[in-house]
């Protein structure tokens, strides 16, 4: 593998990036690798297609979603900057940071990570997840395990656990609040991005 | 429960069992029968029983008489004595609790050597010596794999997978970390003249080091638990336990066969180290087979129920005989056989035998515990010691050096590849907790007898045990709550959080995935892909993949379903039939009885049962009455729905509003065909002058006798309430039974009501099942329901912020269409 400096020569505004997402520069080299190696055609940008052909993440039961989270506005191009601002939701919290009060969270923050994972289920970004959202999200993460009956019944008994304000979907403050007690950064973390 | 009082249990507690251990133990002194006939002991005495030998033929033909009472001890005398030791030692555990704040502050370890040393002082004041039961054939045949076995099936698998790697670490090189160094620093020590002790070479300090290396947390991890713990503490404390005691008794062999070389060389050494690996990866392929074998086993004992148990207790312990057999890690054997079986005999067995098997784990895991600590007391006092202040002090030094120097820097360098790092209140809280037990004991106490210095190593390793046991086990709860460790915030998760979780799960095994990376999502992942393909069909009977979700799921409702009828049951006198039914179809389900046909209706016909009878029940207890009226039940329904959740409120005199209402509030529902405004209009009185006729005569029919309405002081009315809910059940199990059976017949009647239905109003649901299974006018039930929800549709919890009049029916009644 090249050296990390020749590789951070070819990233635009390596410096920026850096910056912003909290990568060091031996990560976002090795980062900008992965992107080339995953651009088979060299086009410079990743299209969807590119995400499709890694085998594993088509096994994967969500890998649409977690495409669509990537290619958000609908674009078909996914150049290295954005590339690495999402990722850098998946680096693990630092807690030794020290908070400055106007600067606004970083990319890995708990509230950046659940709201990442809150846009997986809503996909027409309403700020809401409707049952049939979250409908939509079981059936692909149980398959065919159940019956649409019992997929019925779970949903209904996840918005009504956590609905509060009855609106008949899970709001992000809702969905937050019911994952209060979980430890996200444990969950949404990828250990080498530390 | 004066002080007084329970002393008094207590103390006869011990007499009583001071006095059987002189029965066991003078029958066993005794080596030559008395010939004399007497009846068979039945008060003790202190010289023990007097037995007789059956009665000789004497030499002069002088008539002998039949005796009329004879005693043959010799021929019980084994099984006779193992029984009285175990009823002692469990009788001591009786006692602990009688006084029942004891056990919080002092762990049962110490109270079980306590007692043992009592018996122990007994039993040497009468100069009696304690059954030599416990040799090494014994310990590591009998009493060795119920521990294990215990310890391993009770294993919570989820974090102990995802802190395998820890776990390990921690429990391999600690030991090894410990033994070594306590061996050679105490090789150093026995350098020392003035302690004479320099007959103790290295191999023999090394054998001692690991004995004393193996650590018995289980005191400690009861107060872990009752502290609430965090978890990876907890798991990590428990895995380590449980490796450890597979690592040092690899080390044990070991050393014990390198004690007896009179040289040791360079191959030796290579050889061991070779032979550590061997011996433990050997156990563990066992143990898979094993447990693969026995998963396979049950998929077909389908018709074989009561001796299901059978099959996980002698595959077990095959595994484990097999494994000695080849000296290879038995307790890696039986380990990996308990947590590879588990998984998937727990799916195939039938819910009474999983049950049982629980329970017969856990019992002869504790009994076996207990025996050894008790015997650990006496001995402490019958044998004869060797005590050495310079030898034994320091190596209760070293120990716990070596111990907190090993976790500090093991920690150290498997943080960095953990996500939950371990801070230093954790690695206190595991280094202290390092107790010594059962398998110190055992160990030392079954050491060959070529080792000179046997005694010396016994009573040191006593001295350790009951230094950490008493010292340490008494003073690690003040002490960790004291310093505030991380706590865990585990209770039965909801829905939303296994959901959510399962989600952020595959995001991050996909995103993992994208940059090429593999940690134990990703593979956790693909294991469960392998598994749900290849292994399951394989060894699980009726393969219906359950997701953790669904599982969780029925989980939880069905604990909401015994939570109503908790508070319900000491009125209701049916109660009883309604959980026998739920837990019929319960453990139906959970067994998965394997249909001929209809597989997923019956599925589905059940899992609506399961979840469609909570919210019966309520409708049970309330519309008992209405079996001569179904056609109009559905309303009373939803008045007697909304009544008996009010009851159920107010009998937890708890406030109505908030969290609560989240609850109940699934059990609202709209009534049939209504809309809100009718009959459930805000003012309460309206609802006995606004709504149907019939719902009038309903709730005169209903209720026979009926109740004003108004005014009524909460908990009377409630109680009065309660009444008319006994005479309710019957109707509707007679409902349910058809309603079961049409459910059966009708998915598609019930995905269209389902699918219709919100969670806020499952009783729509069963007034949907109602209709047609009462009356054969279904389609138009079914059009009825689909249509009236959506329009008129905000149930908000009766009380929500609302004072309200105190009457709950009033209360509840108080609906606000369209308020949101």
């Amino acid at each position: 593998m090249g050296s990390t400096s020749s590789t951070l020569s070819k990233i635009p505004n390596a410096d920026e990036l850096i910056q912003e997402t909290g990568f060091t520069s031996a990560h976002l080299a090795r980062l900008f690798e992965r992107f080339e190696a995953l651009d088979k055609d060299k086009k410079g940008y990743l299209s969807p297609q590119d995400f499709e052909a890694i085998k594993e993440l088509a096994l994967n039961p969500i890998c649409d979603r977690i495409i669509g989270a990537f290619f958000s506005s609908g674009q078909e191009m996914l150049d290295f900057s954005s590339f690495v601002r999402i990722l850098a939701h998946f680096r693990p919290i630092d807690n030794n940071r020290t908070k400055e009060p106007n600067s606004p969270d970083p990319i890995n923050s708990r509230i950046n990570k659940l709201k990442f994972a809150f846009q997986l289920y809503d996909q027409d970004k309403d700020g809401k997840i409707s049952r049939n959202e979250l409908l939509q999200v079981l059936r692909a993460m149980l398959e065919k395990q159940v019956t649409e009956e019992q997929l019925e019944s779970i949903a209904d008994r996840t918005i009504q656990e956590a609905d509060l304000d009855r609106d008949d979907a899970i709001s992000f403050e809702e969905f937050r609040k019911s994952l209060e007690k979980v430890n996200i950064d444990h969950k949404m973390s990828i250990r080498f991005l530390r | 429960m004066g002080f007084l009082s329970s002393v008094k249990p207590v103390c006869i507690v011990l007499i009583s069992f001071a006095v059987l251990a002189l029965l066991s133990f003078g029958a066993n002194a005794e080596d030559s029968p008395k010939p004399t006939t007497t009846k068979p002991p039945a008060k003790p005495t202190e010289h023990g029983p007097i037995y007789t030998a059956p009665p000789q033929p004497l030499p002069e033909p002088e008539k002998s008489y039949l005796p009329l009472f004879t005693l043959n001890y010799p021929r019980v005398q084994i099984p006779f004595e193992i029984t009285l030791w175990v009823l002692l030692a469990s009788f001591a555990k009786i006692g602990f609790h009688v006084y029942h704040k004891i056990t919080i502050w002092v762990p049962e370890t110490c109270l079980l050597i306590s007692i043992g040393l009592i018996v122990g002082a007994i039993m040497h004041s009468v100069h009696e010596q304690p059954p030599a039961v416990l040799t090494s054939s014994v310990f590591f045949l009998y009493m060795l794999p119920p521990i294990v076995l215990d310890s391993a099936y009770f294993m919570p698998t989820q974090p102990f997978f995802e802190n395998v790697g820890t776990v390990l670490w921690f429990s391999i090189v600690g030991t090894l970390w410990n033994s070594i160094g306590v061996g050679i620093c105490l090789y150093g020590v026995c350098q020392i003249p003035a302690l004479g002790v320099q007959d103790i070479n290295l191999q023999e300090n090394l054998l001692f080091a690991s004995i004393i290396s193996a650590v018995d947390p289980v005191a400690v991890l009861a107060v872990f638990e009752d502290v609430n713990i965090n978890e990876q503490l907890y798991i990590v404390a428990f895995g380590e336990s449980l490796f450890n005691d597979a690592v040092t008794v690899v080390l044990y062999n070991l050393f014990n066969h390198v004690a007896e070389l009179p040289v040791v060389d360079a191959a030796d050494v290579f050889l061991g180290v070779l032979r550590f690996f061997l011996v433990g990866l050997g156990g563990m392929l066992f143990g898979l087979v094993f447990g693969f074998v026995a998963a396979f086993t049950t998929r077909f004992t389908r018709k074989v129920r009561e001796i299901e148990p059978l099959f996980i207790f002698m595959y077990s312990y095959l595994a484990y005989l097999l494994a000695e057999l080849l000296s290879i890690s038995s307790i890696m054997a039986i380990v990996t056989c308990a947590l590879t079986m588990k998984y998937y005999v727990e799916e195939n067995v039938s819910q009474r035998s999983c049950t049982t098997i629980r329970h017969v784990i856990k019992m002869l895991g504790t009994v076996s515990e207990t025996l050894i600590f008790f015997f650990l007391g006496v001995v402490t006092i019958t044998t004869d010691h060797e005590w050495n202040w310079g030898y034994i002090l320091f190596t209760i030094l070293f120990a716990q050096i070596w111990r907190g120097l090993g976790i500090v820097v093991l920690t150290q360098i498997i943080n960095p590849f953990r996500t939950i790092p371990f801070n230093f209140k954790d690695q206190f809280g595991l280094s202290y907790g390092g107790l010594r037990g059962a398998i110190t004991f055992a160990l030392a106490y079954t050491l060959p007898n070529t080792i000179i210095r046997k005694k010396l190593f016994i009573t040191a390793t006593i001295a350790i045990i009951i230094f950490t046991v008493f010292i340490q086990g008494i003073s690690i709860r003040p002490i960790i709550e004291l310093m505030n460790v991380r706590k865990t915030n585990w209770k039965l998760g909801t829905i939303n959080v296994e959901i959510h979780t399962r989600l952020m799960e595959h995001i991050t095994a996909g995103v993992e995935d994208l940059c090429g990376q593999w940690s134990h999502h990703s593979l956790k992942d693909k294991f469960m892909r392998f598994n749900n393909r290849f292994i399951r069909k394989i060894l699980i009977r009726d393969n219906r993949p359950e997701s953790s979700i669904v599982a969780l799921y029925k989980k939880l409702e069905l604990q909401n379903a015994m939570e109503v009828l908790d508070t319900i049951s000491g009125d209701i006198s049916a109660a009883p039939s309604l959980i026998s039914l739920h837990e019929e179809k319960a453990s139906n389900k959970s067994s998965f009885k394997p249909k001929r046909t209809f597989l997923a209706s019956d599925l589905t016909a059940m899992h609506e049962i399961l979840s469609k009878n909570m919210y019966k029940i309520r409708e049970r207890t309330m519309s008992y009455t209405n079996k001569h009226t179904l056609p109009n039940d559905s309303r009373a329904r939803e008045i007697l729905v909304r009544r008996h959740t009010s009851i159920r409120r107010s009998l937890r005199a708890r406030s109505f509003q908030g969290s609560e209402s989240a609850r109940s509030q699934k059990y609202f529902s709209l009534p049939l065909g209504q809309s809100l405004d009718t009959g459930y209009a805000t003012e309460s009185i309206r609802l006995n002058a606004d709504g149907d006729p019939a719902l009038e005569l309903h709730n005169r029919s209903v209720r026979p006798k009926p109740r004003p309405r108004s005014k009524q002081p909460r908990f009377s009315t409630t109680r009065a309430r309660l009444d008319p809910l006994q005479e309710l059940h019957s109707t509707v199990n007679m409902e349910d039974e058809v309603r079961a059976e049409e459910s059966s017949h009708r998915p598609s009647r019930q995905s269209s009501s389902s699918s219709n239905s919100r969670s806020r109003a499952p009783l729509q649901r069963h007034s949907s099942l109602g209709t047609p299974s009462v009356g054969e006018d279904d389609p138009e039930g079914d059009e009825q329901q689909l249509e009236s929800p959506p329009p008129a549709w905000t149930p908000e919890p009766p009380d929500r912020g609302s004072g309200g009049p105190r009457n709950p029916l009033l209360r509840r009644a108080q609906w606000k269409p369209q308020d949101k």
